[in-house]
């Protein structure tokens, strides 16, 4: 299966590692991926921020350069459902544009989505190389993919050495929203807090989000507040899963 | 015991009233408040979760709510023929009518029936659309005396207070400030026993319904096909404003019709179960008409006023299914930013994810540009919604508008066009990538974080660390590791 990253511009910046998590999970799991280098930012920031035509212009980008992709995987669930929920929306006045971007559309997942529902993929062969205890952190942006947390949740809890513990208020935002934990730092603030204090609560060793901006900013207060959990994107827990069996086969 | 409320907006000249115009500085003050986020933990929060448990009893919620909305869209698409025939059945059944454009206009036909009444003690039923015309304000100052009689309104209405919560109006109240409230207002000890305040107010209330001229309510529904009245009520207040006085009035905003009696389970068992969790409120009262000859209850007068106050504006834009809402604030419990700033916060009348949508709507976006922008677009609103107003897709409508209007100052809109550019080419975006790399780094601690960001990115680090982009960017490491591969072969 021939799958093309969509790695976003925080994931590419701030976050690398977990963009080369998804490339070698998604190899471990039989996919051939590629990375289309012509690739920028969806326009998710434009179009939330009042600015639908420039939104527009990066849309025909984005389809332009994944063109000829068989699958668009990104690890960001709220650049997925950027794509998803307003991309075809974007060229309502467009007929030839909306059906590119509709191709587009129904080609491009997130990460957890695209191994549960397209590659069906079945952890329980994979173990961690320690044990660990984890929580979960629903991001928002799933819902605009008729997500819910059980997927990630699922999987997680299949691989050998974890240890799940529910976490409260998990579907809460977390506070990021872009340029709103700028601009309403104080309100932002207050969310982010309360999402590291039942974080502290599960005891869990490792908060698991789905989304470059849920993990900078809960990143960024657990390490502020000096919060005893970390913060991984899911496809870092795979990814190590992944290397820790490989390496104990071979051995 | 005279009520003293005060207007706090006197002359409004807008639709709404605004009690508390500074956002930035209510929700400075607001998010620091552990004691409010306890609080409104403890209550909405609460109810947002008793909301999904009564909302999956139910065979297919999602269905409903699809058909809820459809029910109020359609009635918007046709909102003339509807009001109409609701007057037409209203009329036939001997109640009276009245199109008000205005919440001015609204309060002066109340205040008009009242002094052809000769109404002198009026008890109301809690309203939101009555809060939104400042209905009390406009009674006293006719000489008429308003009682709020739904024991939140009441507390508020001895406190001077406005609610700050569609459904539950007193929520930032705990019961020992209520005690204190009571024992200043009734002039007796201080209890914070809730049953024991409750039976306090119940008593003095029980007496006053008695002496009632008038009773005024707020309609939940108004089913056009019927003629009738549907209220949806918890404490039995309701129904005792609706019978007991000789005159009712009930004043509701036009959107609230609905077609048939048919349409009417629809409503009733989403509205409890996304208000409360309950699989209905304790009392529904569909009232139809006044007290007929030889019925022994009942009114012998009803009107009804329906209002307009900026509706019509609102129903022939782009916005037009924001007045599906039923007001049931669901959106509000689901909210992290309500539970973190309170109704109070937003201002004015309408709090929460709907009240960011109405607000502005009604009275004019330059008025209220906080509003759009203080969400984080998580879209709990829209999930919880039970006619499916997209509100997170409505706010970001309103930024756009924001930013057409020339209300988005000059250097932020210069900023996202210039950024939008950048990233129309990979040069220009891996050029922008290498200098926020290299900058950032550079004010980076060696713990891989930045504790102070410069300029407008200052709100981050006020609250929390930002990260330090890693040493390579993710093309360079892809780069690395497919070259790694070919030197494997």
């Amino acid at each position: 299966m021939k799958v093309s990253l969509f790695v976003t511009c925080l994931t590419d910046l701030f976050a690398p590692d977990v963009g080369m998590a998804v490339v070698k999970t998604l190899e471990h799991f039989g996919c051939s991926v590629d990375f289309p280098t012509g690739q920028t930012c969806c326009g998710q920031p434009a179009f939330n921020n009042g600015y639908p035509a420039e939104a527009r212009a990066l849309a025909v980008k984005m389809i332009d350069v994944f063109h000829d992709a068989d699958y668009v995987v990104t690890p960001s669930g709220s650049c997925c459902a950027m794509i998803r929920d307003h991309y075809i929306k974007l060229f309502h006045d467009d007929p030839d544009q909306r059906k590119l971007a509709e191709d587009f559309v129904a080609r491009c997942y997130e990460y957890v989505e695209f191994l549960t529902k397209i590659l069906k993929v079945d952890l329980s062969t994979l173990s961690l190389p320690e044990n660990e205890t984890f929580t979960y952190h629903f991001t928002c942006h799933l819902r605009g993919l008729g997500a819910t947390g059980e997927p990630a949740i699922r999987l997680l809890k299949q691989l050998g050495g974890a240890q799940f513990t529910a976490l409260e208020k998990a579907e809460q935002c977390c506070g990021f929203g872009g340029t709103f934990a700028i601009k309403y730092s104080d309100i932002s603030g207050a969310m982010v807090r309360d999402k590291v204090q039942c974080g502290s609560k599960t005891g869990a060793q490792t908060m698991i989000v789905n989304d470059g901006g849920c993990a900078m900013n809960i990143g960024g207060a657990c390490h502020r507040m000096g919060a005893s959990f970390r913060v991984q994107h899911i496809a870092q827990i795979i990814a190590a899963a992944v290397e820790h069996t490989a390496g104990a086969k071979a051995s | 015991m005279n009520s003293v409320k005060e207007s706090t907006s006197p002359k409004r000249g807008l639709s709404l009233p605004v009690f508390h115009p500074d956002f930035m500085a209510e929700a400075h003050v607001a998010s620091a408040d552990a004691v409010l986020h306890a609080a409104l933990d403890n209550s909405v929060t609460k109810k947002d979760y008793g909301r999904r448990i009564s909302l999956a009893e139910l065979p297919d919620a999602d269905g409903l709510r699809q058909l809820a909305g459809d029910i109020k869209r359609h009635t918007l698409d046709h909102l003339d023929y509807y009001l109409e025939l609701l007057e037409r059945n209203v009329i036939k059944h001997g109640g009276a009518v009245y199109f008000a454009a205005t919440h001015e206009e609204a309060n002066g036909l109340i205040v008009d029936i009242a002094r052809r009444t000769g109404s002198k003690l009026v008890v109301k039923s809690k309203s939101m659309v009555s809060e939104e015309t400042e209905l009390n304000d406009a009674l006293i100052a006719a000489g008429i005396e308003p009682l709020e009689t739904d024991l939140g309104e009441f507390i508020l209405q001895v406190d001077n207070d406005h609610p700050t919560h569609i459904v539950m109006p007193v929520i930032h109240k705990n019961a020992a400030e209520i005690g204190k409230i009571f024992a200043r207002y009734f002039k007796t000890p201080f209890t914070d026993n809730p049953q024991e305040l409750a039976e306090m107010a119940r008593v003095y209330l029980r007496n006053r319904f008695n002496q009632a001229d008038m009773g005024i309510s707020g309609v939940n529904f108004a089913v056009a096909e019927t003629g009738s009245i549907v209220l949806c009520t918890n404490e039995g207040n309701g129904r005792m404003c609706t019978t007991r006085p000789r005159v009712h009035v009930a004043l509701m905003g036009m959107e609230k019709v609905i077609p048939a009696l048919d349409d009417l389970p629809v409503f009733l068992k989403l509205l409890a179960r996304s208000a409360s969790g309950q699989a209905l409120t304790q009392y529904t009262n569909i009232i139809t008409g006044c007290r007929r000859p030889g019925e022994h209850d009942g009114p012998e007068e009803l009107h009804l006023v329906i209002m307009d106050n900026g509706r019509s504006r609102i129903l022939a834009g782009e916005y037009r299914d924001t007045l599906r809402c039923i007001r049931c604030g669901a959106c509000l419990n689901a909210c992290p930013i309500y539970r973190k700033v309170g109704g109070r916060t937003y201002g004015s009348v309408y709090p929460g994810p709907i009240g960011a949508l109405l607000t502005p709507l009604f009275n004019g976006l330059e008025n209220h540009k906080h509003l759009p922008h203080a969400s984080s677009l998580c879209g709990a609103c829209f999930e919880a919604c039970p006619v499916k107003i997209n509100i997170p897709e409505f706010l970001i409508k309103l930024k756009r508008d924001e930013v057409r209007q020339g209300i988005t100052k000059r250097p932020e809109r210069t900023i996202f066009k210039l950024w939008a550019w950048g990233l129309q080419h990979a040069w220009s975006y891996r050029l922008g990538q290498v200098v926020q790399r290299v900058v950032l780094r550079s004010i980076g601690s060696k713990d891989g974080w930045i504790k102070k960001l410069p300029g407008p990115a200052a709100g981050w680090t006020a609250q929390r660390d930002f990260p330090m982009p890693a040493k390579h960017d993710f093309r360079y490491l892809y780069k690395q590791y497919r070259a790694g591969e070919k030197r494997g072969k």
